[in-house]
């Protein structure tokens, strides 16, 4: 499943324009201390955070995550959202909290690690 | 002016941290800091600066140092500790603080008193605030804050599994501007260097973090500068007019 796929079926908002969104989807993480995430996603996992300082562009990066989801309605800073652009990492949010979020990811087939 | 070794430990709570000990009144925390031979500490309560003043009556005549502080938990949960002049009229920074601090009640069964004291350790009120609570404010706009209100910024305990900004926010980001990042007395300034660093031109210090008495001065850090003060510490931090962090 592709992250537009996604993004249909769980009605994400998408915030970035030119970041990918083509791009399968290998799993899913859920986690806001970005030092676990650093230590633990996966390559290609769907990334669903309320963290939305600059930094969580430059782990995506790091950990070449397919995305990230902002939950309860949070919106990227602006610097974030220039950097997602830039390093073309697409970010998406949804007004769901995270529990909910990763319930219907993976009833949808995006799994953990 | 001659330059003297200026034992500092700036990272101390009080009674009135919802995790600090009642134990922790101002005289307590004077007796402790000059029992540990240092010449400057800081009050560095969470979210409040509101018994820094007790401190610093209560180390007058006594040739400690004090300066009020704040350790501000910012919006991603890091904890940032900002260093103030003694003096300084902290008021309208502190109100910037309690206006982005959550509303709801502190009286929680788990959380300790939040005691509020003057400089004779008498208590004269208890915060009714969410002292523990994170502010709406990002790193960015705490270290902005901070500065804005002539204090200086640092990261605190980076080497923490909780509530640093290594731990949130997994490396420290570029042009924040801080002003030092501070190493618990858990490990050395080298082995955080090793660790988490090598934290590019930024100086390293270390603190106690004191939540009770005998903990004062557990860490500290030494700086060679000509008086203990905070424009000194801002000199020896920046490495400026031949000041400099000595030890850690």
């Amino acid at each position: 499943m592709t992250l537009s796929d996604l993004a249909n079926r769980l009605e994400l908002r998408v915030h970035t324009t030119g970041a990918p969104l083509d791009r399968p989807v290998g799993g899913g993480y859920a986690s806001d201390l970005l030092s676990d995430v650093i230590g633990h996603a996966r390559k290609d996992e769907l990334w669903v955070t309320m963290q939305v300082h600059p930094n969580i562009v430059a782990v995506a990066v790091l950990k070449e995550l397919a995305g990230i989801v902002l939950v309860g309605g949070r919106l990227p800073a602006e610097e974030t959202l220039a950097k997602a652009e830039q390093e073309k990492i697409p970010i998406l949010g949804t007004p769901l909290g995270t529990f909910e979020l990763a319930g219907r990811l993976y009833a949808l087939g995006i799994k953990g690690s | 002016m001659g330059l003297r070794r200026v034992r500092a430990d700036l990272h101390i709570h009080t009674c009135l941290s919802p995790c600090g000990e009642l134990t922790m009144s101002p005289r307590a925390v004077v007796e402790a800091a000059r029992a540990a031979g240092l010449d400057i500490v800081a009050v560095t309560d969470h979210n409040t600066t509101e018994n820094a003043a007790a401190v610093i009556e209560a180390a007058a005549g006594t040739g400690l140092a004090v300066l009020p502080g704040i350790e501000i938990t910012t919006a991603e949960e890091a904890h940032i500790l900002g260093l103030f002049a003694t003096g300084a009229d902290l008021a309208p920074f502190q109100a910037e603080v309690f206006r982005s601090l959550p509303d709801i009640p502190a009286k929680m069964k788990y959380v300790d008193d939040q005691v509020l004291v003057d400089a004779a350790d008498y208590v004269t009120g208890f915060s009714p605030r969410c002292l523990f609570g994170a502010t709406l404010f990002s790193v960015q706009e705490t270290v902005g804050l901070i500065h804005r209100h002539g204090g200086l910024a640092v990261a605190c305990h980076i080497d923490r599994e909780a509530f640093s900004i290594v731990s949130q926010l997994g490396f420290i980001p570029p042009d924040l501007g801080l002003d030092a990042v501070e190493v618990s007395p858990r490990m050395t300034a080298d082995e955080a260097r090793a660790a988490f660093g090598p934290f590019g031109s930024l100086p390293v210090v270390r603190f106690s973090d004191a939540h009770k008495p005998e903990e004062i001065g557990s860490a500290a850090t030494v700086f060679l500068a000509a008086s203990p003060s905070l424009e000194e510490i801002r000199k020896a931090l920046a490495g400026a007019d031949g000041r400099r962090v000595l030890a850690t």
